[in-house]
């Protein structure tokens, strides 16, 4: 495995009386896209949100290029590389995609190179660029919230379901812009419930059950075994294909 | 780079009605006002009060365009704003009466000049009071609304004690200035020149909002502050600075309509702030948690209406305002045009 980029140890995250992360440990390697798994309700988004600075984990380290960022603020970890697509997108819906884009480049003007290759990978972007954002379809909004991920570049993106509920040329689409991203050299943290995408995308893999990893790996390990799948996960790779 | 497969996404075309709703607010406007035109006898009457009105509509859109803005923005439920008011005023008119001088003069530049500086005054002084405010009241109290209630309430009671310490428990009589005294006569109907001022200062300031709202990155982040601070902080920029600015912006709005109102009424008290919050309140609520634009013409119909109530049936202009909120929210149960539908 190479040298990771974000790693947790031992993080505990309580939401109210609930306490959702017990002691969560997990790698993502630089340069790959790590899948995290598992059935609902295990934890997989209250992990993406400790690690954004949303919650605050009670204890344990969240290492990100290694610093301990578990007490910095959401903006600051933004700051030093972090991208965050949550799992409800969060678009600006009173916003047009433009302005939604522009929101998104933090640092100045948005790179008209990157610009183009964000268009050419989410063509209706550019077909709806001055439309508000709360017009679009939940796929176009999907990709407005992807693109605004990419809009600069990050060195870590934690992106929640991106292919919840899409038709499947969407999902495709989705899955070649992820994939031509980790070509760039980002690192991807991503959840997903669809096996067959998770297979396809994912270079190494964590399980999570009960707030806790249950199991990590390669990605190929995972899918090679449906008695792996069958026990971690309750599922089969034959239900996915 | 790939390309995506081949699609022509097309937005589904809205049909008519889809298409008008959003304006729909907009022309209710001129609808009242031409609703009093037909009900007013006399041309010149109804141009008076639709003066009137607009004038009263803008002073008020100064004092409540901050509150909408921290209560779509901040979710916090400030019953402190008055104070604001108040303090705005009672500075105000200190800067005005020692540049008595200049507001005797009969120079409409030295008069609006001296304006300026008293209307410049208040702003400062009521935004750095809003900055101590939002440090030592409201911060401790974020995403707690009953406590926010309670503490602002207090915040109000302190602040308006400490202007009677300040300027005494009377109130304050004050002549406009010179230049501004009187009214001028338009196709037969007498239009004070202070409410002319009034309509172009309020229509400058909302002008100018509309710019920095929607020109703006700095407009662009509290706007998407409004409905989604969260993310707005997953992108890079820390929404607690954005927060305090527009606190003390608001704050300051505040201030330069007190300021404004106290002129208007001739007359200034420590409490005058507080007894403007009911009309603030209607004008944010009906307007849309968050909205500026909504805020605008919930203030000119509040305006419009009570002028054109009072004239009509006076014993009626004490229920308009309640009259026309109950009528907006059976219509728009979120206000006029809502930024925050989630909070």
């Amino acid at each position: 495995m190479s040298d990771p980029i974000l790693t947790l140890q031992g993080v505990y995250t309580d939401i109210a009386q609930y306490h959702i992360l017990q002691g969560v440990d997990l790698q993502v390697p630089r340069g790959e896209v790590t899948m995290l798994l598992g059935r609902n309700g295990v934890g997989k988004t209250t992990t993406l949100r400790t690690i954004m600075g949303h919650w605050r984990a009670k204890a344990g380290k969240v290492m990100f290029d290694g610093r301990d960022i578990a007490a910095l603020p959401t903006p600051a970890i933004a700051r030093m590389g972090v991208g965050f697509v949550p799992e409800n997108m969060g678009i600006f819906s009173d916003l047009t995609v433009e302005e939604n884009m522009v929101l998104a480049a933090v640092s100045g003007p948005i790179d008209a190179g990157r610009l183009d290759w964000i268009f050419a990978a989410f063509p209706p972007l550019k077909t709806f660029w001055k439309s508000h954002a709360g017009n679009l379809s939940g796929g176009q909004k999907q990709m407005l919230s992807i693109a605004r991920a990419m809009v600069e570049e990050r060195q870590l993106y934690l992106i929640d379901e991106p292919t919840k509920g899409l038709a499947p040329a969407i999902i495709s689409t989705m899955a070649r812009a992820l994939r031509e991203l980790k070509q760039q050299g980002a690192s991807i943290l991503l959840v997903e419930q669809n096996f067959s995408v998770a297979k396809a995308l994912g270079d190494s893999c964590v399980v999570m059950d009960d707030g806790r990893v249950s199991w990590s790996g390669a990605m190929a390990e995972l899918a090679a075994s449906a008695e792996l799948q069958e026990r971690l996960m309750g599922l089969s790779m034959e239900a996915h294909q | 780079m790939s390309a995506a497969p081949e699609h022509a996404p097309t937005m589904a075309r809205a049909n008519l009605a889809e298409r008008i709703a959003p304006w729909l607010p907009m022309l209710l406007v001129p609808l009242v006002m031409l609703t009093g035109l037909i009900l007013i006898p006399s041309g010149s009457s109804w141009l008076t009060l639709t003066v009137s009105g607009l004038a009263m509509g803008m002073m008020i859109f100064i004092m409540a365009s901050g509150m909408t803005l921290v209560f779509g923005l901040m979710d916090v439920i400030n019953f402190g704003h008055g104070v604001f008011i108040s303090v705005g005023a009672f500075v105000g008119v200190s800067v005005l009466l020692m540049l008595a001088g200049m507001t005797a003069a009969p120079s409409l530049f030295l008069n609006l000049l001296a304006m300026l500086l008293a209307i410049i005054a208040a702003a400062l002084a009521t935004g750095a009071l809003g900055w101590a405010f939002e440090r030592v009241i409201v911060k401790p109290v974020y995403g707690a609304h009953l406590k926010q209630i309670l503490v602002t309430m207090g915040g109000l009671i302190v602040v308006e004690q400490l202007i009677i310490v300040l300027w005494g428990p009377e109130e304050i009589y004050i002549l406009r200035p010179e230049a501004l005294k009187g009214a001028v006569t338009f196709a037969g109907a007498a239009l004070e020149k202070y409410r002319l001022v009034a309509v172009a200062v309020g229509l400058a300031l909302f002008l100018t909002m509309r710019f920095v709202l929607r020109r703006t990155k700095i407009g662009l982040i509290v706007r998407a502050g409004v409905e989604n601070g969260e993310m707005v902080e997953a992108l890079g920029y820390r929404l607690r600075l954005v927060f305090i600015g527009v606190f003390v912006a608001g704050s300051a709005l505040a201030g330069l309509g007190g300021v404004m109102w106290g002129l208007y009424q001739e007359v200034i008290t420590a409490h005058m702030g507080q007894q403007m919050m009911i009309l603030i309140f209607i004008v944010v609520i009906i307007g849309g948690l968050g909205s500026v634009e909504g805020c605008f013409i919930g203030a000119l119909l509040v305006g419009l209406l009570q002028n054109y109530v009072a004239f009509l049936e006076p014993k009626a202009a004490l229920i308009s305002n309640i009259g026309l909120m109950v009528a907006i929210l059976m219509w728009r149960p979120q206000g006029m045009i809502p930024v925050v539908k989630a909070k």
